[in-house]
């Protein structure tokens, strides 16, 4: 017989198990000079039964890049993510769905899974910008538990395209304490008015077309939606004068809302239940008027560099337990009925999270339109700009 | 001879595909983006308009506002720059003076994204506002105001103008000095007449050096402006980043460099008369 150099005496074996053990050795060295690391990984893929303990040997990557909203996901889920399968979350946020879209239309973003609102899937689709979603690899996705009102728009022409992943409202956050002896705002246009009077410099609206001009559109009580030119004016008209007065153009309020630097801002559901949480005397509301309702979604984006890890992420977070955590740290609502079978019942009796029906009731939906409505964005830019 | 222009040419050559690579093709491309139109879901479709170039001012404001705090920031990092640098080539010791130019770079090891955050904090209602106030100055509104800004200008471009006049100063004939002072001048005219003028090549590739990045900064205005302190270049990335408007954008980047090529020319012009026709005061 030739020389094994490879062979290793089961004394040597133990030896090296003991100089690991003793912490003198590192796992790699033990791993390397046994051969276990090999072999593992060769067992790790060659039997299917095996698959998830050749997620830990890295087969799927060593990161997952996420594009997502503020305030949207739990540190610790991720982490966890990347202890069970050995892929980083680099995660990239985002204050509107026009800039995903624009990353997404320049090319070369290197997303692997992104976090689209309703109203922006279709031209996703249309654009040819993200792939249909492979179900078979999310066996925690469960079509048939979700809130059809909330899950319709992931699927286009009978193929899913993204998986829900939240839904929420589109009100607004204010500090009561500085009301002083005024009443609590509870319409868009004591909203506008106390953001041109009592409250001028203190307010915020999102640097995002969608929302900032929509719930200005519903101070005179048009359609969020709307891209008539006249309301459109009207609209514009109401954002410049009230430019002035603003704190700040910013998707990000949570930070000065806390340093009480700005007292009110247009805010998602989730970023008003964190920041009530902590400082009670903020609250949310929804304009009577209506505004928003909306749901997001996962969606993988063309050509994703780290597909198989955004399938693995993905389907991670859709394990009830692990969105039943998320759900936990934001505060959003989710329309897994799974998911709301094990959150605590004083979450589901939350307010902000699970408004009344009445005032649920005049919400719509983002419009497609105004996604890609030239108007509406030049608005938004020339507002800014101004 | 001809060997010689050859290997000129050769050694000229990474330089040049990289210029033609990386500025003149790009620029050709943002020149035939800005006649072209927006695509339905935004984006560029081939076209010939100048309906872009007649639409320029609705960006006024952000013209406006770039071409007042760019000469304002500049002139403020020099204002303070000028002594630092003065004190560091003329009057530190040897011994100090490694260590206090290393203290000057040191906040670029550090990216100014972040130093940005922090400032964001410093300026807010919580930081030195309420310092003012305890000392009974009132309580003045800082972040999300013009004066954010300067004072993030300031902060972040303030190396790059220290540097150049450091180098200018420190390279400066001391016995020219105390020939003046032989010849009866008092310490502040000799500056004038002496020091002053020999630093003006520092002072003109410093001063170039940061109004030029500044004419395309956005980073600061965003983060410190709070959106409403809007330069020229937060215009930009919004119509490509939000609005995807890029033959817009273009149009405007077009723009921006017509702007920059006048004010750098007359400023080369100026600077140029006033340290008396000397050369070396050219960048180009």
């Amino acid at each position: 017989m030739t020389d094994r150099k490879d062979f290793l005496t089961r004394e040597k074996f133990m030896q090296e198990l003991w100089r690991y053990k003793k912490g003198s050795v590192t796992r790699r060295h033990f791993l390397g000079v046994t051969g276990l690391g090999l072999a593992s990984s060769v067992l790790g893929s060659a039997v299917p039964g095996l698959r998830s303990a050749a997620y830990a040997q890295g087969s799927i990557g060593d990161r997952v890049v996420v594009a997502s909203w503020p305030n949207y996901h739990d540190p610790a889920n991720f982490d966890a993510f990347t202890a069970e399968t050995g892929a980083a979350v680099d995660l990239n946020v985002f204050g509107s769905n026009e800039e995903m879209l624009a990353k997404l239309q320049a090319g070369g973003s290197g997303w692997d899974v992104f976090v689209p609102t309703n109203y922006t899937i279709t031209t996703y689709v249309e654009q040819d910008l993200i792939e249909p979603i492979d179900l078979s690899k999310l066996p925690n996705y469960d079509a048939a538990s979700f809130d059809a009102r909330f899950a319709d728009a992931g699927t286009v022409n009978g193929v899913v395209y993204a998986v829900p992943r939240n839904w929420g409202t589109t009100g607004f956050v204010v500090n009561t304490s500085m009301l002083g002896d005024l009443p609590k705002p509870s319409s868009w246009k004591e909203f506008w008015d106390m953001t041109r009077a009592e409250f001028s410099g203190r307010t915020m609206v999102h640097d995002y077309q969608l929302t900032t001009i929509g719930n200005a559109l519903k101070y005179f009580g048009y359609s969020f939606n709307s891209i008539d030119p006249a309301e459109l004016a009207e609209a514009e008209k109401l954002l410049l004068d009230a430019k002035p007065h603003l704190f700040a153009i910013n998707s990000d309020y949570q930070p000065s809302m806390r340093s009480t630097d700005a007292w009110m801002s247009i805010a998602w559901t989730g970023d008003g239940i964190q920041l009530h949480r902590d400082m009670p005397e903020i609250d949310y509301v929804l304009g009577k008027e209506g505004g928003e309702l909306w749901s997001d979604f996962f969606a993988i984006p063309k050509g994703a560099p780290h597909r198989e890890a955004a399938y693995a992420l993905l389907n991670y977070l859709l394990n009830p337990e692990v969105n039943a955590k998320e759900v936990a740290f934001h505060g959003y609502p989710v329309a897994d009925a799974r998911v709301n079978a094990i959150l605590p019942p004083e979450m589901l009796n939350d307010p902000i999270m699970y408004p009344a029906a009445e005032l649920l009731s005049p919400l719509e939906f983002g419009a497609a339109v105004t996604l890609t409505d030239p108007n509406r964005a030049e608005l938004m830019a020339r507002f800014k700009s101004a | 001879m001809q060997r010689q222009d050859l290997r000129t040419w050769l050694l000229l050559v990474p330089a040049g595909a990289w210029f033609l690579c990386m500025l003149i093709l790009p620029l050709i491309v943002v020149f035939v983006f800005a006649f072209g139109e927006r695509g339905a879901a935004g984006g560029y479709v081939p076209a010939f308009t100048f309906e872009n170039f007649a639409n320029l001012g609705a960006r006024w404001t952000a013209f406006k506002n770039t071409l007042i705090l760019a000469p304002l920031g500049t002139l403020a990092c020099l204002l303070i720059a000028y002594p630092l640098a003065y004190f560091l080539a003329l009057r530190a010791s040897a011994r100090w003076r490694t260590l206090l130019l290393i203290l000057v770079i040191v906040p670029f090891w550090t990216s100014i994204l972040i130093r940005s955050y922090a400032w964001i904090y410093l300026l807010g209602g919580q930081g030195i506002p309420s310092l003012l106030n305890a000392l009974g100055f009132g309580n003045p509104r800082l972040i999300n105001t013009p004066f954010a800004v300067l004072i993030g200008i300031v902060y972040g471009y303030l190396p790059l103008m220290v540097f150049p006049i450091y180098v200018a100063l420190e390279r400066l004939d001391k016995r020219l000095l105390e020939a003046s002072s032989d010849l009866g001048s008092p310490p502040w005219r000799s500056f004038l007449q002496v020091t002053l003028p020999l630093s003006m090549p520092g002072v003109a590739t410093g001063s170039m050096l940061v109004f030029i990045l500044l004419m395309g900064e956005f980073l600061i205005p965003a983060m410190l402006g709070g959106g409403k302190v809007f330069f020229i270049g937060n215009a930009l990335v919004d119509l490509f980043l939000q609005s995807r408007n890029w033959p817009f954008g273009a149009a405007v980047a077009v723009a921006l460099v017509v702007v920059m090529l006048v004010t750098v020319a007359a400023y080369l012009r100026f600077t140029r008369r006033w340290a008396g026709g000397r050369d070396d005061v050219s960048l180009m």
